[in-house]
């Protein structure tokens, strides 16, 4: 996915005047993040939980290499075969390879942020093998041609009605002549249509939220059973995830899971939860003849070496964004990358540079709920103040925005200046808000006068008239 | 209520220094009758939060070393700001964590910063303000007051012993309102949103007043209400508890 992190001023602007995006986006706020509430409220629990699930990620990034290589040899144990990929492009090929392997013309995919995060489908699309998508969401923005805005609810920036345009658009070939607006209608529609697909399908291509080193199993979570069906019906699974989605133990993973479906959705568990431990056994009666796991570093075994290696802990639940001020208003497409919000925020960078990503540390107000609500305690606001740092001390940071901390922090730095300074400017402020004791238009703070108006000060600041009150001892 | 006289360091924030001197002098009060002596060192300036959180690190640090050296040698730090008292509290054991000569300062100055409301409830265990204020007030709880210093009671039972005062919470009561320090200037359309959303929400409640206990929050709200031509007024909880009603409220009363 090419970046465009750079212009998020211009896309937050558009998103902000987009009232269908803004329709949808009340139901991020308004839904997920009630639900969750409700969930953890029932669930004494939970914060206990959270720790829990805090030691099992920092133990597994302190000794990522012993568990990710004990689950090699496990997956290998069940018949299946393990590939690291360093980069994304050497993942895209080792998939088009085992693709061709089996002459694959199409496959099936379920969710998957990092088949995102490398680009597959318009890789194999243009390799001659027809990636479809079986999440619903990720079908619906396939079918727009988008990205995903969320990470567990891709297409959660399109409205009903749209989604009822794209269907029309699109199922007529399949004799769907007839519009449909009913929400039950309009899923019936999409599993009628899928259902051939994952028939016809050579590969089956799913993400995983786990690696189980203890089994060499992967996990996925649906509440659709799209999954299932991805992986069971076509010759091949190939299953790509990147490193830090080792856990040690089937008990770790159920610690864990207890804690994502309750921050993502509210729901206590997924409706359905997947263990994938090699391919189909002699007496299976299902499952795919081949097992392969893509294992996508892309940076990680540095990030994990870094200051910032709590991003790692990350499980992709989306509460950050479900409860963003900022997401919240602007959406995730205006991010610019694969990871929108809080973790986009402080993730995106480390794969597209703080140059190209450096609006999006900047656009937060640090109020905090984020880390509030992350089930991993992952202290974003500091990560993005981090990130902050980086750009000040590397010069990104614009010379406008730089020039005005600094002469800030000059005249802080020098009282005598300072009260003198802060004296002048308090007087002119007053003058200016008059009788009404407000501007409504002010040089350099347009941002703010555009939609607001500027309280004007009282006209003397607190410390001269503290010190005529009391006198300079007091 | 209060026992013996204890010394508090008034850190009054560069906001009110300059916006609303009435808010300082409510929190002198409000000490003041809660057994304080109050002191107001004067080479305060600012507790170095706008540097901090715009990535300029070495700026922050020389900005905490003066407040620090300004204010080691009360027993206690009160800032009528959740923001302000936060970055002291929270933030500077962090900022010096690696600087051996400041480290302990730090943390010890930390240790006995306090947030207004939290100090007098909390600390000094004032159980009733003695003011009178004839209102129906929404309250606005700022996002580092209450998620980093964990004040959202602590305002709500002083406020109940003000005579003549009904307070209702927010729909949206976690919600940030967009002000943000530098954020509101530097990306003005996503901060207008923010605000627009609290403050309907503060309309909704029918309220007639907003309190809060963050100038920033409050210099944004009370911009975007006046801006719309509401008639709500805007003031600080510090204003309210020691019974200012003579201060005109945040940006002017009429529309």
């Amino acid at each position: 996915m090419k970046a465009t992190a750079h212009d998020f001023k211009n896309a937050a602007s558009k998103a902000l005047k987009d009232d269908n995006l803004r329709q949808a986006l009340h139901r991020v706020e308004t839904g997920f993040a009630g639900n969750r509430a409700a969930a953890i409220s029932r669930l004494p629990e939970f914060h206990d939980l959270r720790d829990e699930g805090v030691a099992i990620k920092m133990h597994v990034l302190d000794h990522l290499d012993y568990y990710l290589e004990r689950f090699e040899q496990k997956v290998i144990e069940t018949g299946g075969q393990v590939h690291w990929c360093t980069t994304p492009k050497e993942a895209r090929d080792t998939i088009l390879e085992l693709c061709r392997s089996v002459d694959a013309k199409t496959c099936t995919k379920g969710k998957s942020m990092i088949a995102e995060e490398i680009a597959l489908n318009p890789f194999l699309e243009e390799n001659g093998v027809l990636p479809i998508e079986t999440d619903l969401g990720e079908y619906i923005i396939q079918l727009a041609d988008e990205p995903p805005s969320h990470i567990i609810g891709p297409a959660v920036h399109k409205t009903k009605d749209q989604i009822s345009d794209l269907f029309f658009e699109h199922h007529q070939k399949y004799g769907k002549t007839e519009r449909q607006s009913d929400g039950r209608m309009l899923v019936n529609e999409a599993r009628e249509i899928l259902r051939q697909k994952y028939i016809d399908a050579d590969v089956g291509i799913t993400g995983a939220n786990f690696l189980i080193a203890e089994t060499g199993s992967t996990v996925i979570v649906t509440n659709e059973g799209n999954g299932d069906l991805t992986q069971s019906l076509p010759k091949m699974h190939i299953v790509i995830a990147s490193l830090e989605k080792v856990i040690p133990t089937m008990e770790d993973a159920s610690t864990i899971l207890r804690l994502l479906a309750r921050s993502a959705t509210g729901q206590e568990f997924s409706v359905y939860t997947t263990f994938s431990t090699g391919p189909r056994r002699d007496d299976d009666l299902d499952g795919p003849g081949s097992f392969h796991v893509v294992l996508l570093d892309n940076g990680r075994s540095k990030l994990a070496g870094s200051e910032d290696r709590e991003l790692l802990r990350c499980i992709r639940c989306g509460a950050c964004m479900n409860h963003c001020p900022v997401y919240h208003a602007v959406g995730g497409h205006a991010y610019g990358w694969v990871y929108p919000g809080p973790i986009g925020a402080a993730l995106d960078p480390h794969f597209i540079g703080i140059e190209e990503a450096r609006h999006l540390p900047n656009a937060s107000t640090f109020c905090g709920r984020c880390e509030d609500v992350c089930p991993m305690r992952i202290p974003l606001p500091s990560i993005l103040r981090r990130w902050r740092e980086r750009a000040f001390e590397s010069n990104v940071t614009p010379p406008a925005e730089r020039f005005g901390v600094g002469a800030w922090a000059w005249l802080a730095k020098h009282p005598a200046f300072y009260r003198v300074g802060t004296r002048l400017a308090v007087r002119g402020l007053s003058l200016l808000g008059g009788r009404r004791k407000r501007i409504a238009k002010l040089p350099l703070a347009g941002g703010w006068t555009a939609t607001r108006d500027l309280p004007a000060p009282a006209g003397q600041t607190f410390q001269d008239q503290w010190r005529r009150q009391r006198g300079r001892s007091a | 209520m209060a026992d013996s006289p204890v010394n508090v360091g008034l850190f009054v924030t560069c906001l009110v220094d300059l916006f609303r001197p009435s808010v300082g002098f409510a929190t002198v009060k409000l000490l003041e009758d809660a057994g304080c002596i109050v002191h107001v060192p004067d080479t305060q300036t600012c507790c170095g939060q706008p540097a901090y959180n715009s990535g300029s690190r070495n700026d922050a640090k020389d900005l905490g070393r003066n407040v620090i050296a300004a204010f080691q040698d009360f027993d206690y730090v009160v800032a009528p700001s959740g923001s302000c008292a936060a970055m002291i509290r929270e933030h500077y054991p962090r900022l010096f964590a690696d600087d051996p000569a400041m480290a302990d300062k730090a943390k010890r100055v930390a240790d006995k910063t306090f947030e207004l409301t939290s100090f007098l409830a909390d600390v000094r265990k004032v159980t009733s303000v003695g003011a009178k204020f004839n209102a129906v007030a929404a309250y606005h709880d700022s996002c580092s007051g209450l998620r980093e210093l964990g004040v959202r009671e602590q305002p709500r039972y002083l406020l109940a012993s003000v005579e003549g005062l009904e307070v209702k919470d927010l729909e949206k009561g976690d919600a940030c309102c967009g002000f943000g320090g530098t954020f509101c200037v530097k990306y003005p359309e996503i901060s207008d949103e923010m605000v627009t959303r609290k403050t309907s929400d503060i309309t909704a409640t029918g309220a007639d007043t907003v309190l809060a206990g963050d100038l920033g929050c409050l210099m944004n709200i009370a911009g975007k209400l006046k801006r719309d031509g509401s008639n709500i007024a805007v003031r600080h909880v510090a204003e309210v508890l020691a019974g200012d009603d003579g201060t005109p409220p945040i940006a002017g009363g009429e529309r």
